[in-house]
């Protein structure tokens, strides 16, 4: 396998982003949290498993202008403000985050019409994954048979000590890797098999690595919807949508105006279904209380969309196991409905 | 479909009627004075006024009209309030058609059909009507029970007891909530009209109303005998995509943006009831 050391990687970074090419990496902030940010020169990459955010950002920006108007009298211009994208590489997304891409390839290309936002952004990006060799309590991909140590990008990545081991896996992958060649060496990748095979045996043994998941099978959606647990789980759930901002398959918009002074931009930004504007209509609210808002979430990723697609719409990355702010997450809900529930 | 799916293009004001004290209709043209895209009867499309905001709206013109598309709307919110303050030549954003249509090619084809509307609830079954008068020889007969508060609340009355009146094999049947002066019609709700009129259970139902009278006259429908495979309905959910992806109009696992708007009431007997 191809393999880098720490030092050269940021020499590589430096190549690219001379080529045009902005590399994005997970980074230490402030908080001494884990965030993607852009490199450049000084910027090391973070250590830690888990980004705040998730990578969905790159290619569903939380807030994006759609057009512009520009209003006359009764005449109206539409602007698409679009410019040229280049080509950008996102380095160090987990698996769980490359899967989540294959989630929104699904809503925004394969389900027509293909929104061009989208597909435009995904066309330009380039994903090296870094595998994961110390997954935490919170995780839970290998329940929706995502293999961690294998995430399956552009480029799969792993990280032994300071040297990262590339092995390209796609066309785009290729092409990236051959800018940075000269930087690289041919190494013997023993290690990499080594820490792979440690991976699993702590993957086995994770909390939540035996969630029962066959009660969501697709097939039993008013039994589960009119399941009398939504009342008692819901409870608490104080409606702050954070775990639908730091999800990475949470794909829900809002499209909104802002008159700039210089014409009327209409542009769209992340909307949460834990909200009740998301609903509200003049004159009723098709989901009234938290309850419904909270069961419309859950049952989005774990019934609605086994039954149109035959696959969940999670991916295990627990951040929102990490971020609830009242323990009420995706793994509550598959216990409670899932397991006890049967 | 337009190929970009959230860009709009722009459309002309070209006529503004006013049917009642607050229901008008936009006649819309492209800036060339042509149609904009072809459309079937229970499709709608997104209409906006820049700055102000965005709303789906069913088309209510015949897709046989293939001059120009015609929205009837009532004045109820924002957007609507400044299309009602508009004045004709204006240009608005529009981008459609969006959504199924009521089956009038396949299942409704051949049929004896019954439409039940109520307020503003006749929008989007007038598109139909006017779909089967246009194509008269491929339906059989065409009741129509339309309901308002007031009289000077039923839209498109002219039309009802006009043109439609001398339709073949055509009725229409109207109703008022409450005893009016100068009414000398029927006064009382729809469901319970419909229900009066005792249709012929052979028919095809499509309704279209408040929920409430949906609600009711359904009940009376599978009173007299229809099934709920019988009967078509259009339903309305807040959006802002139009296309599937912002993720807030589904009822369970089906987009009414998408996958509706129209559904046969045993499609939706197999979904969540949040509508």
């Amino acid at each position: 396998m191809l393999s880098i050391t720490e030092a050269k990687l940021y020499e590589a970074f430096a190549q690219l982003k001379k080529n045009g090419e902005a590399v994005y990496l997970p980074v230490d902030n402030t908080s001494g949290e884990a965030d993607f940010a852009e490199w450049k020169e000084g910027t090391a990459i973070s250590k830690q498993l888990k980004t705040v955010r998730s990578a969905k950002d790159f290619f569903f920006p939380q807030t994006e202008n759609l057009m512009k108007f520009k209003v006359h009298g009764k005449k109206i211009n539409v602007i698409d403000t679009r410019e040229e994208l280049s080509d950008f590489v996102i380095f160090g997304a987990r698996a769980c985050d490359v899967a989540s891409f294959k989630l929104l390839d699904r809503a925004f290309i394969e389900e027509k019409p293909v929104d061009t936002y989208y597909e435009n952004r995904r066309e330009h990006g380039i994903v090296v994954s870094i595998a994961c060799s110390k997954p935490a309590a919170s995780c839970f991909c290998t329940v929706y048979d995502i293999d961690p140590t294998h995430p399956n990008a552009d480029v799969d990545g792993y990280r032994v000590d300071d040297t990262f081991y590339l092995e390209a896996k796609t066309a785009k992958g290729e092409k990236l890797l051959k800018q940075i060649e000269p930087m690289m060496s041919e190494s013997d990748d023993q290690c990499v098999k080594d820490q792979i095979a440690t991976t699993e045996k702590i993957l086995k043994n994770l909390p939540f690595a035996n969630l029962d998941m066959s009660r969501f099978n697709g097939d039993n959606m008013m039994d589960i919807f009119n399941d009398p647990k939504w009342n008692s789980i819901s409870e608490t759930c104080l409606g702050c949508g954070a775990c639908t901002f730091v999800c990475p398959t949470c794909q829900c918009y809002d499209i909104k105006e802002l008159d700039t002074g210089d014409g009327i931009e209409r542009f769209r930004c992340w909307d949460s279904c834990m909200y009740k504007d998301f609903t509200q209509m003049a004159a009723a609210n098709p989901r009234p209380s938290q309850k419904e808002r909270f069961r419309q979430r859950f049952m989005h990723k774990l019934v609605y969309y086994p039954k149109n697609y035959n696959v969940y719409g999670c991916v295990g990355c627990g951040r929102c196991v990490d971020k609830c702010p009242t323990h009420l997450h995706i793994v509550n809900v598959i216990k409670t409905l899932g397991e006890e529930g049967k | 479909m337009q190929k970009e799916a959230l860009i709009p293009v722009v459309g002309v004001v070209q006529k503004i009627t006013q049917e009642t004290p607050d229901v008008k209709t936009f006649r819309v043209v492209g800036p060339d004075g042509k149609n904009l895209f072809d459309h079937m009867p229970g499709q709608c499309a997104m209409l906006s006024v820049p700055g102000v905001s965005e709303a789906m709206i069913s088309i209510t013109s015949s897709p046989a009209q293939t001059d120009y598309m015609e929205f009837s709307i009532k004045k109820a919110g924002k957007l609507t309030g400044w299309l009602h303050e508009m004045e004709e030549g204006q240009e608005i954003t529009i981008r459609g058609p969006y959504g199924n249509d009521f089956p009038v090619e396949t299942e409704l084809k051949g049929q004896d059909l019954l439409f039940i509307a109520g307020g503003i609830g006749v929008a989007p079954i007038h598109s139909v009507i006017d779909y089967c008068i246009d194509h008269r020889e491929d339906y059989g007969r065409l009741q129509v029970v339309y309901g308002a508060r007031t009289p000077k609340d039923l839209v498109f009355y002219d039309e009802m007891t006009g043109p439609w009146k001398n339709v073949p094999n055509m009725e229409v049947d109207l109703t008022i909530d409450r005893e009016a002066e100068g009414w000398d019609g029927h006064v009382g709700f729809v469901p319970t009209y419909a229900a009066e009129l005792k249709p012929s259970t052979s028919m095809k139902v499509l309704v279209c109303g408040p929920p409430i009278m949906i609600k009711f006259t359904l009940q009376g429908l599978k009173e007299l005998g229809f099934k709920d495979t019988q009967i078509f309905t259009t339903m309305e959910m807040r959006m802002k995509c139009g296309v599937g992806k912002c993720g807030r109009c589904n009822i369970g696992n089906k987009y009414v943006c998408k996958d509706g708007p129209v559904f046969r009431f045993d499609e939706l007997g197999e979904l969540p009831p949040e509508y």
